[in-house]
């Protein structure tokens, strides 16, 4: 049972690291415009992008 | 007030003449330097898809100077940023009101402190109890799983020591959203739901904690830190629910911080903040603009739109020595105004006042969810202290008793109550917002759904709110070529009507508008005027004073006869509410002879006419104070007030700002008739908030006995909480209505 004395850290360090990266994406306001996101794939970052409807 | 176009999908085209206020305002007021850097905020209406996204991003970023651009597609955000003096800050409002959106500046004040730290924070708080939960329960499941004594007291003590390092900072940290509501209500001797859940968040730790350090067998970390997860789930879909009203709040700001033009003493304009401007300013005002305060013209005269205080959108012929009030638009021709009044003294910012008011009276209503609470809260309490005193007086010792007492709390924690409303609200939000209907608060629904009184404004709701031709098959179409040469050089309601039914084309070169008159020009040398009959040059008749005459030289005069007519779908919108056993009333400011002649063609029997915004609220509020649930439908700024006096409110897409955002449901097209699907769906969401309400209190009615009788084990509590959750949710995932019933 000794391994337990590794895997548990291990495993919380890698349950942290995700609640870090989610936590940074907050920060760094990704979920501030969630309408905006959707339709921001629809444009291209080159000149003559076709806009659906646009 | 929009004259822009709007497509099919709601999105404004190109094409239409600009937006008529905001278009000449100067925003240079409003820009905050920084480090070389000019920053400007700007609020614009109307963007809804990649295309808007596309073309307003695109089309100020081709503003040469501007360094970058970003839209917030929901909150209509605009930021935009470029090198002190590269560019000039009325040429990106003019940019984006050219491609047809509204664009107001914003407040930098307001800009600053309109980020939504309360949604982060929750966000931030679910996260980490959702990591705490998973990881708890990774150590949970290996005791329960060993139960039957694989597994040494050694290893389950250490098992719950790492449970109670994970479970304490985390339920501190993400607890707060409960605890100091629930601290800020015991102050004041009242018990909302938030008490429960502390209560049993705080008591699950603690008895589990005592268990950790003796070493004994039940812990219900796991139980705490999944509370707190459901529950978080729940505040923070309410939260996004009442994301809309709060942009609501700030549209009515980004209203009052407009711009004006200053005319100094030595005779130049400067561009200042409507906000800065004291009684005595000499201020212009061009066609399009709208009157940042009260004032008194002392120079000019021009048409004005009087929507703000008549509702009716016939303009006033208006001239030096007469008053104008804030919110007023000049139409026609430059207009001098020396200030009256300070911005907070004018009239806009008294209904913004009346409209505050009506918003915190409805704050009042109380949501079914906190009805439940308050049924509940002493039940739960109550339960809990009677098992605690039961066991004890059975003989049992203070330690099982506690123990018990904190599993009461913990099976009953409302966690499927608080996901009951906000995720069937959520859902049906959703649902309207495909059917048209743009739903700004989740109560909003529930006022909907017990609605027994039906108000109409006439003008703009039940009408289009627009002139149009009436006898247009007995009008040449070279004959309305010509007029429409002359309607387009002006912003009269009548001309654009004109100007609108022609379709674009070109203008004459030297149309001269006289305010209150008409236009005239010369066209292939022959002298044209179009406008009223007595200045016009046509006879004396019947209906001189009504429509236009179109005069030209050495030919017989033609008369172009108006009417607002009524929307496509008025009757069936008032026969649909009738069907529903719903009283109709129509409240019109106009005079009565077209608001009978518009109550009979819709099918509308109680009216009342020339009611002043005043006396609109009265009704309303007289209504109110007999009891009966008033639905307000109206777009003017007039009926601002009125709408947040009532119970709940609609205002149609092509309502005025203040009233869009003083309505708790907008409409998203020109159709009246999604009123009716938004009232159906408001009564199957409260249908199905009630059936969640009874899921949860069947699944407490199964579990408390388990608990009461010390039957719980922590996984039997783990499973009874996630299962009645998920029951919960599923429930409000399902259809609402079957397909063809809407």
């Amino acid at each position: 049972m000794t391994v337990l004395v590794f895997l548990i850290p291990a495993a919380l360090f890698l349950a942290l690291l995700g609640l870090g990266a989610f936590i940074w994406t907050v920060k760094s306001g990704q979920y501030d415009d969630l309408e905006g996101a959707k339709w921001r794939i629809f444009l291209g970052d080159d000149e003559d992008d076709n806009i659906p409807g646009g | 007030m929009s004259v822009a176009k709007i497509d099919d999908r709601g999105c404004p085209t190109m094409g239409g003449p600009t937006a008529m206020h905001g278009a000449g305002a100067d925003p240079s007021a409003f820009v905050i330097e920084d480090d070389g850097v000019a920053h400007l905020d700007l609020l614009v209406r109307g963007a809804r898809c990649a295309g808007c996204i596309g073309k307003i991003e695109g089309g100020v970023n081709a503003i040469p100077g501007v360094v970058s651009s970003a839209l917030n597609l929901s909150t209509g955000k605009l930021s935009v940023d470029w090198a002190m003096g590269g560019t000039d800050p009325a040429l990106i409002t003019r940019t984006v009101s050219d491609l047809g959106y509204q664009v107001s500046p914003y407040d930098p004040g307001e800009a600053q402190s309109e980020r939504d730290h309360q949604g982060r924070f929750l966000l931030l708080c679910m996260a980490v109890s959702g990591f705490a939960a998973m990881n708890i329960m990774l150590f949970s499941v290996s005791v329960w799983a060993g139960f039957s004594g694989e597994m040494q007291d050694s290893t389950r003590s250490l098992f719950h020591w790492v449970s109670a390092l994970i479970a304490l900072p985390a339920a501190a940290f993400a607890g707060q959203p409960f605890f100091r509501p629930a601290f800020a209500s015991l102050r004041k001797a009242k018990a909302n739901m938030d008490v429960p859940i502390s209560l049993a968040v705080l008591l699950a730790l603690a008895v589990s904690l005592y268990e950790t350090m003796v070493g004994g067998q039940d812990t219900y970390f796991d139980a705490a830190v999944m509370l707190l997860f459901f529950l978080l789930i729940g505040r923070w879909l309410d939260h996004r629910l009442r994301g809309q009203t709060r942009l609501a709040a700030r549209e009515l700001l980004a209203l009052q911080a407009t711009s004006a033009n200053l005319l100094q003493s030595d005779g130049a304009v400067k561009a200042v903040q409507a906000r800065e401007i004291e009684p005595g300013d000499m201020l212009i005002l061009w066609p399009g603009d709208r009157a940042p305060v009260d004032g008194l013209i002392v120079e000019g005269a021009s048409d004005v739109d009087m929507a703000l205080v008549s509702g009716e959108s016939a303009p006033e012929l208006v001239g030096a020595g007469q008053s104008i009030r804030a919110g007023m638009v000049n139409l026609t021709d430059k207009l001098v105004l020396r200030a009256s009044a300070r911005t907070e003294d004018s009239l806009l910012a008294d209904l913004t006042r009346l409209v505050e008011a009506g918003e915190t009276a409805r704050g009042r209503f109380v949501k079914l969810a906190d009805k439940a609470a308050q049924a509940y809260v002493p039940i739960v309490h109550s339960l809990a202290a009677l098992s605690f005193a039961g066991w004890l007086l059975a003989g049992a010792g203070m330690h099982q008793a506690v123990l018990i007492a904190a599993a009461v709390l913990i099976i009953t924690c409302p966690c499927a109550l608080g996901l009951a409303a906000p995720a069937v609200q959520i859902v049906a939000v959703g649902r309207l917002f495909k059917r048209g209907v743009l739903v700004k608060a989740g109560d909003a629904l529930e006022r909907l759904a017990i609605v027994d009184t039906v108000l109409l404004d006439k003008t703009g709701t039940l009408t289009q709110g627009k002139p149009y031709l009436l006898n247009a098959a007995q009008i040449a179409p070279e004959d309305l070529q010509l007029a429409a040469l002359l309607a387009r050089s002006s912003r009269h309601p009548l001309s654009r009507a004109i100007a609108d039914l022609a379709g674009p084309g070109p203008v004459a070169p030297d149309a001269k508008e006289t305010p209150g008159c008409g236009v005239e020009g010369v066209i292939d040398g022959v002298r044209v005027r179009l406008g009223r009959a007595d200045w016009a040059g046509a006879p004396k008749g019947e209906d001189e004073t009504s429509g236009l005459w179109l005069v030209i030289e050495g030919k017989a005069p033609l008369h172009f006869a108006f009417e607002d007519a009524l929307r496509p779908d008025a009757a069936q919108l008032v026969a649909g509410l009738k069907a529903r056993g719903l009283a109709v009333q129509m409240l019109s400011g106009d005079r009565e002879i077209p608001a009978k002649a518009a109550a009979a063609q819709a099918g509308i029997d109680a009216i009342s006419f020339g009611l002043t915004p005043q006396e609109k609220i009265r009704r309303v509020e007289a209504l109110v104070a007999e009891g009966k649930q008033v639905l307000m439908i109206g777009d003017g700024l007039n009926d601002a007030p009125a709408l947040a006096a009532a119970n709940v409110s609609i205002s149609p897409a092509s309502a005025a700002d203040a009233s869009q955002a003083a309505a708790d449901m907008v409409l998203q097209s020109a159709a009246l008739v999604p009123v009716l699907a938004a009232i159906d769906l408001s009564k199957a969401a409260r249908g199905r908030i009630l059936q969640n309400f009874l899921l949860a209190a069947g699944y407490n009615v199964l579990a408390v006995p388990l608990a009461v009788f010390g039957m719980v084990t922590p996984m039997i509590a783990a499973i009874a909480m996630s299962a009645s959750s998920i029951v919960v949710t599923l429930n409000a995932l399902r259809p609402f209505l079957r397909k063809n019933t809407l």
